[in-house]
């Protein structure tokens, strides 16, 4: 079962380090506008959300793309790009819903996440695991059991104050 | 490249604009930041220049090592001649800035003269304009930042701006970026505001090559290992750091009511943890926020929860806004530092210097030395936490006789005060103690009547003093990377051995402050985080520069010797009590009255800490009055300054 990128963006304390070892891992460079995964950020609200690549099952990119450079790679469960194939038409880029696709204007090529090939250095770097990388069917359980937390502290806290009464 | 990065000299008065490239000899020498701004200050600016005249410059710059991949290489510093002491200004903080400063191309600016208006400096991979700010002009540290990228088109803009309160010239205004990133003490924000510079803006998408990318990842990797499992920031990265305050609250090393007491009464209600529990609409689990790159994560997020400000977001309060707006001040209440540390963001002001001001007002006001006619009939006494937040706004906007003293700063305020105000003034330098009280713990006293830029525990606070280090542990951090085989004590109520160990971290924090990196994360809290050993290696991957240890704590000594003859230059004199290496009478005089048994009744002894002071100086190569000898000047290749290498 291929594993997947989960971003809990409440976690996110907003400090872009995913952004640089993407970069340098990849490039050997720092530069977040080769990072493949970028933190959008309102600090005015505190608000710190990590965009990537979604990994669409049906993606909108790959679609898009006049010379079939994108495809899918079941066994990693991404997206991937062929380069020897790829036009640097940026197509892809106009249809990414998510903006994950980039553009860099050294080598004039598109780029977005391959997971490091499945070993992501932004999750590698992550302490407070904003960013993490685990397998596509459990993407939920975490969710789950933080919504069923609420749910048993709310009802906890109804029965509290029911006793008062 | 790192060292690829430019330094621009920016005219305001004529709007001329060079750019040059950094030598690589200048970089041995002063390697960036702090270090290299000492070293532009001292050549760009002419004895007894004006600090708020037209040829006073100020430098903005990144470390050597900012936006590269060595940890949390966030810091941006400033620099300029300080218009609150007449000696040296500079000011060192976080957040985003200083790295976008060299995705854009540069690592340092020189900024002279004086804009005709309002202006920012934009910088824009490899450009630099200057733009009309008339319509920014006025407008709050954060608003400020909004309304540049408004200006700008560009949301990912960061700049480092003055607030209201650099605008009024009030000589303790901050440099400032983000919500709260504060390049606080010596008026850095006010020399924006004389030269009509509202901001700095910039925002790069330069390549920073880093020479060794692999070992550069590993190394940052096994550094915040490094950094996550020390306890000490695993508490600051959940409390920021205000979780120092219980401790040395309780110990008694927290001045309340001016210097009256070392410790506040009754001040669990400006705890972090009671902080939490009232900002209930905290964001996420967390609540905690970082600079760039960092993992320590020390920023606490909050909204204030009721009053006048109520559901406004800011962050911190850091330990300082603890200590200024309810420690010194004796108005523990947790809505009144809220609400104290979100004014002076919002205005860009010094909160510690605010802080320490207002109590000592205060002070005075209890002892009759200024009346309700000074205070234009506010009740000035302590604990009254309306008072404060009233002074806060009064010396920014400059509002009312008081309000217009304080906001020139304590020294120029006691003059005008006159009778016997200056006596109860708690400062180094012209500049405001710390909340902290050190009459229990000389190392420390040492460190802030020494520090370069007036009373300071960010220059050379040996603040590892308190862990009672064992004999062993103190030997293998204060033996590298020069030997020292002289005494050294693990109790901080010792004269013997500070010296050194002053000395030690003198440099040390100079280190961190010329690579970029924050004092989080060397030896100033956790006593096992890394120093020169490491930042060599650190170096060596990010830039490809090969230094040794040694060499790197030669470059400190050198900057930090710069300091002192611009100091020298400035009117430095050893025991001056306004511009010298001499701490306030009552540290000598009045003994701790609260606090542990190993607090209460000490008191600074004079003539040991005088000792101490001839023991500094030899140890930095300076004669008895704290000049530097030739040979010294020669040792670390300063004898020909100015030397206009830059």
């Amino acid at each position: 079962m291929a594993k997947a990128l989960y971003i809990d963006y409440q976690k996110c304390t907003g400090c872009r380090l995913c952004e640089l070892v993407c970069a340098v891992s990849h490039d050997g460079i720092s530069n977040p506008a080769r990072s493949r995964i970028r933190v959008m950020k309102w600090e005015a609200e505190g608000l710190y959300i990590p965009m990537s690549c979604q990994q669409c099952e049906d993606a909108p990119c790959k679609l898009v793309c006049p010379v079939k450079a994108i495809s899918r790679d079941e066994e990693l469960g991404r997206v991937f790009i062929d380069y020897d194939v790829c036009i640097g038409c940026r197509a892809c880029i106009g249809a990414c819903p998510f903006g994950a696709m980039s553009f860099n204007i050294k080598e004039k090529q598109v780029f977005k996440c391959d997971l490091c090939d499945g070993d992501p250095q932004c999750v590698r770097f992550c302490e407070v695991k904003a960013v993490d990388f685990i397998d596509a069917d459990e993407v939920s359980i975490l969710k789950k059991r933080n919504a069923a937390e609420r749910v048993s502290v709310a009802g906890k806290e109804a029965a509290a104050l029911e006793a008062q009464l | 490249m790192p060292l690829d990065r430019k330094i621009a000299y920016i005219d305001l008065t004529t709007g001329d604009i060079q750019t040059k490239p950094i030598p690589l000899d200048v970089r041995k020498k002063f390697l960036g930041g702090r270090g290299l701004d000492s070293y532009l200050l001292y050549n760009h600016t002419e004895k007894a220049c004006d600090p708020l005249g037209p040829k006073n410059a100020l430098m903005i710059s990144g470390g050597i090592l900012t936006a590269t991949c060595a940890s949390a290489t966030a810091r941006t510093h400033v620099m300029a001649k300080s218009p609150l002491t007449g000696l040296l200004g500079s000011a060192n903080m976080g957040g985003f800035f200083a790295p976008e400063m060299a995705w854009a191309g540069f690592h340092h600016l020189v900024i002279k003269g004086k804009a005709k208006h309002p202006v920012y400096i934009y910088l824009h991979n490899g450009k630099i304009e200057i733009r009309d700010a008339r319509d920014i002009w006025g407008k709050s540290v954060p608003d400020t930042q909004w309304a540049i990228r408004e200006d700008l088109g560009d949301q990912e803009v960061k700049s480092c701006v003055c607030g209201p309160a650099g605008e009024n010239l009030v000589r303790f205004a901050n440099v400032m970026t983000g919500i709260k990133n504060s390049g606080g003490r010596t008026g850095m924000g006010c020399v924006m505001g004389s030269k009509n510079l509202k901001a700095v803006a910039a925002r790069g998408t330069m390549d920073i090559k880093i020479a060794r990318p692999t070992e550069a990842l590993d190394y940052n990797k096994r550094f915040i290992d490094q950094i996550v499992s020390a306890k000490v920031n695993q508490t600051q990265g959940a409390l920021g750091t205000p979780f120092i305050w219980g401790a040395t609250n309780s110990w008694g090393g927290v001045r309340c009511r001016n210097f009256q007491y070392n410790q506040c009464e009754y001040a669990d209600d400006i705890e972090p943890e009671r902080i939490d529990e009232i900002c209930e609409e905290t964001m996420g689990p967390y609540h905690m926020t970082g600079c760039y790159g960092c993992q320590v994560h020390c920023r606490a997020q909050y909204k204030i929860p009721e009053g006048p400000y109520a559901g406004k977001y800011d962050e911190g309060p850091e330990y300082t806004s603890q200590g200024a707006f309810g420690g010194e001040t004796d108005t523990p209440r947790a809505l009144t530092v809220l609400v104290g540390n979100h004014l002076v963001d919002q205005f860009g002001m010094d909160n510690l210097e605010t802080g320490s001001l207002i109590s000592w007002a205060m002070e005075l006001y209890e002892l009759g030395i200024i009346t309700s006619k000074e205070t234009d009939g506010l009740d000035l006494r302590f604990g009254n936490d309306e008072a404060v937040i009233e002074m806060i706004e009064r010396i920014c906007f400059r509002k009312g006789w008081l309000g217009d003293t304080l906001a020139d700063g304590g020294i120029a305020a006691s003059e005008k005060i006159g009778k016997n105000s200056f006596d109860y003034l708690i400062q180094v330098k012209g500049m405001s103690n710390l909340h902290s009280d050190e009459r229990a713990t000389p190392g420390l006293a040492l460190n802030i009547a020494t520090a370069s830029r007036g009373s300071d525990h960010l220059r050379s606070r040996p603040a590892i003093d308190l862990y009672h280090l064992p004999q062993e542990v103190l030997k293998k951090i204060y033996g590298s990377p020069v030997a020292y085989d002289g005494p050294l004590s693990s109790e901080h109520t010792e004269y013997i051995g500070k010296p050194w160990q002053v000395f030690w971290h003198e440099n040390c924090y100079m280190g961190v402050d010329c690579l970029g990196i924050c004092k989080y994360h060397t030896t100033f809290l956790g006593a096992t985080l890394p120093n020169f050993e490491d930042w060599s290696k650190v170096l060596y991957y990010n830039t490809g520069l090969e230094m040794t240890p040694e060499e790197i704590w030669d470059v400190a000594r050198r900057c930090n010797m710069i300091e002192r003859i611009f100091n020298l230059r400035e009117g430095l004199t050893r025991e001056d009590l306004k511009k010298g290496d001499m701490l306030n009478h009552r540290y000598f005089d009045e003994p701790c009255r609260r606090g542990a048994i190993d607090v209460v009744g000490t008191k600074i002894d004079k003539k040991k800490f005088i000792k101490m002071i001839d023991e500094l100086y030899e140890h930095k190569g300076l004669d008895k009055d704290g000049v530097p000898t030739p040979e010294t000047l020669q040792s670390l290749g300063l004898e020909n300054e100015p030397s206009h290498l830059l």
